[in-house]
């Protein structure tokens, strides 16, 4: 049985048909990456499994437990964390604050703290900045807190959304490093990526979406041998 | 350039920068005149200051109702001055029976107690269920919706509680420890000023230490940054914000009895004037500001009590402090013509998208 199972959802936004029958599975100990083009349905399909938007049919599925009853928030207690597009930190708590919120899941203070030196050891630009206000933070720091305060749930799938997105080639090379860190640590992830390169190079397995439709859906090293997928997401002609 | 400069400045905009001037003018004349003609002593000053804190103090509890909420939901709860009135319009039963009982004088402390306790429950209640019935299934509307139904309720709420308690003003038993003053270098403060500074100044310490230092203070300020972000933290949205009303409803609860120990008598309509005024301080500070609410308050207070004596009465206006509420209002059309955010406040509206 896989852990995360997406089967057959249907999304509208108004009269607008965004998902068309996505199906999609992922394993314990996976990086699995979606990727496809602008407006390909990618990050609704990861607001469908966060339960912020609710399909018109089909289903999602947590380790064989069907999601459609709990709400947002009440599906992060059940061990799903997300790094939203565009980071979507809290501007104006601290960097600390913002890692504390992550784990509001958590009863057990030691664990928070645990959790936090874990994340520190991540990223250590974050525990020099710990009593910093989020919103000061430089565009790659904030990817940082915002992939940190995913973490700090001990989510058992967490996924991500664009996280590569306006940042500088080194700070991508060390976010993916880490990202491949935190997945080796028994986290399974879900990568949503425009840029292909980088998430098929990490992922073990990944889907092609186009239009609200699963087009392709192979490991990542025949994906990226595969011309469909060189000559649409990866440049080459 | 010179030209579009020009354009832009339209009549009204003279006018308004000349009422402006004029106003200012006018308070600068009159302080000097009444400086000047030394008609009131040190001590009287030093008396409408007292007077002026211990106001403020009332109004800063008041104004958390409106910025807490402003802060969370982007929105003016205008049903606040009635959650400000349930309260001590409950409790005044309660209060008048343990002091015709004689409980109130033997043990004024917890007599005090049971008092604050009770409008403190009712002004939360009322809070939480207008949140509940009337805001929450609008969350999505237009937010000119939910302002109408706030307005609604308000009237609503005087009138059930005009119903429920009759229309007449109730007069406020104080308990005899705190009638009578004491006097320090010829200044005489009575003893509900000094309760109700210190009352006050507690609970705004305690508010603001739960919105800075606890997890669920925490949570109020990530969900009033973003819901959706704050949803996915495993935050239950719903349940902050109806806790946010709590905080507003506890603390307008507190300031009730508080209200009622500098002027003692309660009815349905008492909530209106000292809402209208609590929200001019929230302006006046920043809305959505914690401390700035506090500031604005105490500003405002002190501005009521002394402004009317020190501006006018030296223009050789009769019976200045009349006017109390015209500068109180005059305050708040000039901030929101000249600085909409306040002393405190940020600009809201580019941070949310």
């Amino acid at each position: 049985m896989a852990l995360l199972e997406v089967e057959n959802i249907h999304s509208y936004y108004g009269n607008i048909h965004a998902l068309k029958g996505v199906s999609l599975s992922v394993d314990k100990g996976e990086i699995v990456t979606l990727i496809g083009g602008n407006g390909a349905g990618k990050s609704t399909t990861l607001r469908t499994i966060t339960g912020i938007m609710k399909p018109h049919e089909g289903h999602v599925r947590l380790e064989g437990n069907d999601l459609a009853p709990f709400k947002p928030h009440e599906i992060v207690y059940k061990g799903v964390a997300m790094v939203p597009e565009g980071r979507r930190i809290f501007a104006r708590l601290s960097v600390a604050e913002n890692l504390e919120m992550g784990a509001y899941t958590l009863t057990n203070k030691s664990k928070l703290n645990q959790n936090m030196e874990r994340v520190y050891k991540l990223f250590p630009r974050l525990k020099e900045r710990r009593s910093q206000v989020a919103g000061t933070l430089s565009g790659g720091e904030q990817q940082m807190l915002a992939t940190g305060r995913a973490l700090m749930a001990d989510p058992t799938v967490l996924l991500m959304d664009e996280p590569s997105m306006g940042l500088a080639p080194v700070l991508v090379e060390l976010i993916f490093d880490t990202i491949q860190q935190i997945n080796k640590e028994g986290t399974t992830i879900l990568l949503v990526e425009q840029n292909a390169l980088m998430a098929l190079s990490i992922a073990h397995r990944g889907y092609v979406l186009q239009t609200g439709e699963i087009v392709i859906s192979d490991t990542a090293e025949n994906l990226k041998q595969n011309v469909t997928v060189q000559k649409a997401y990866l440049g080459m002609e | 350039m010179l030209r579009t400069w020009r354009q832009r400045i339209t009549l009204t905009d003279i006018v308004v920068w000349a009422i402006g001037v004029a106003i200012g003018a006018v308070i600068i004349i009159g302080t000097i005149a009444t400086l000047r003609s030394g008609k009131y002593s040190a001590n009287t000053w030093l008396d409408l200051t007292v007077k002026g804190l211990a106001l403020g103090g009332v109004y800063a509890l008041i104004a958390m109702g409106y910025t807490l909420v402003y802060g969370i939901l982007r929105m003016i709860n205008f049903a606040h001055s009635e959650v400000f009135m349930s309260g001590p319009f409950t409790a005044v039963f309660l209060a008048n029976a343990l002091s015709r009982s004689g409980f109130m004088d033997r043990q004024p402390l917890i007599g005090m107690l049971l008092v604050l306790a009770l409008s403190i429950a009712v002004s939360m209640t009322i809070a939480v269920l207008l949140e509940r019935i009337a805001y929450r299934p609008l969350r999505h509307a237009p937010r000119l919706v939910p302002l109408i139904t706030a307005i609604g309720a308000s009237f609503f709420l005087q009138y059930v509680f005009r119903g429920l308690y009759g229309s007449g003003f109730q007069a406020y038993a104080i308990p005899k420890v705190l009638q009578g003053s004491i006097t320090i270098g010829g200044l005489r403060i009575f003893n509900t000023q000094i309760a109700v500074i210190l009352g006050a100044l507690g609970m705004m310490f305690a508010l603001y230490a739960i919105v800075q230092w606890t997890k669920t203070g925490k949570a109020m300020r990530a969900v009033s940054e973003d819901k959706e972000a704050a949803a996915l933290m495993g935050i239950d949205v719903d349940r902050i914000i109806s806790l946010t009303f709590a905080l507003g409803g506890i603390s307008a609860g507190a300031a009730g009895i508080l209200y009622a120990l500098l002027f003692p008598v309660v009815n349905f309509i008492m909530g209106f004037i000292p809402g209208l005024k609590a929200f001019t301080a929230a302006v006046l500070g920043g809305i959505g500001n914690v401390p700035g609410a506090f500031l604005g308050a105490m500003i405002l207070g002190l501005i009521e009590s002394i402004g009317p004596n020190l501006f006018l009465d030296g223009l050789g206006v009769p019976t200045p402090s009349q006017l109390k509420d015209a500068i109180a209002f005059t305050i708040l059309v000039f901030i929101l013509i000249f600085r909409p955010t306040g002393i405190l406040g940020e600009r809201m509206a580019q941070s949310k998208a």
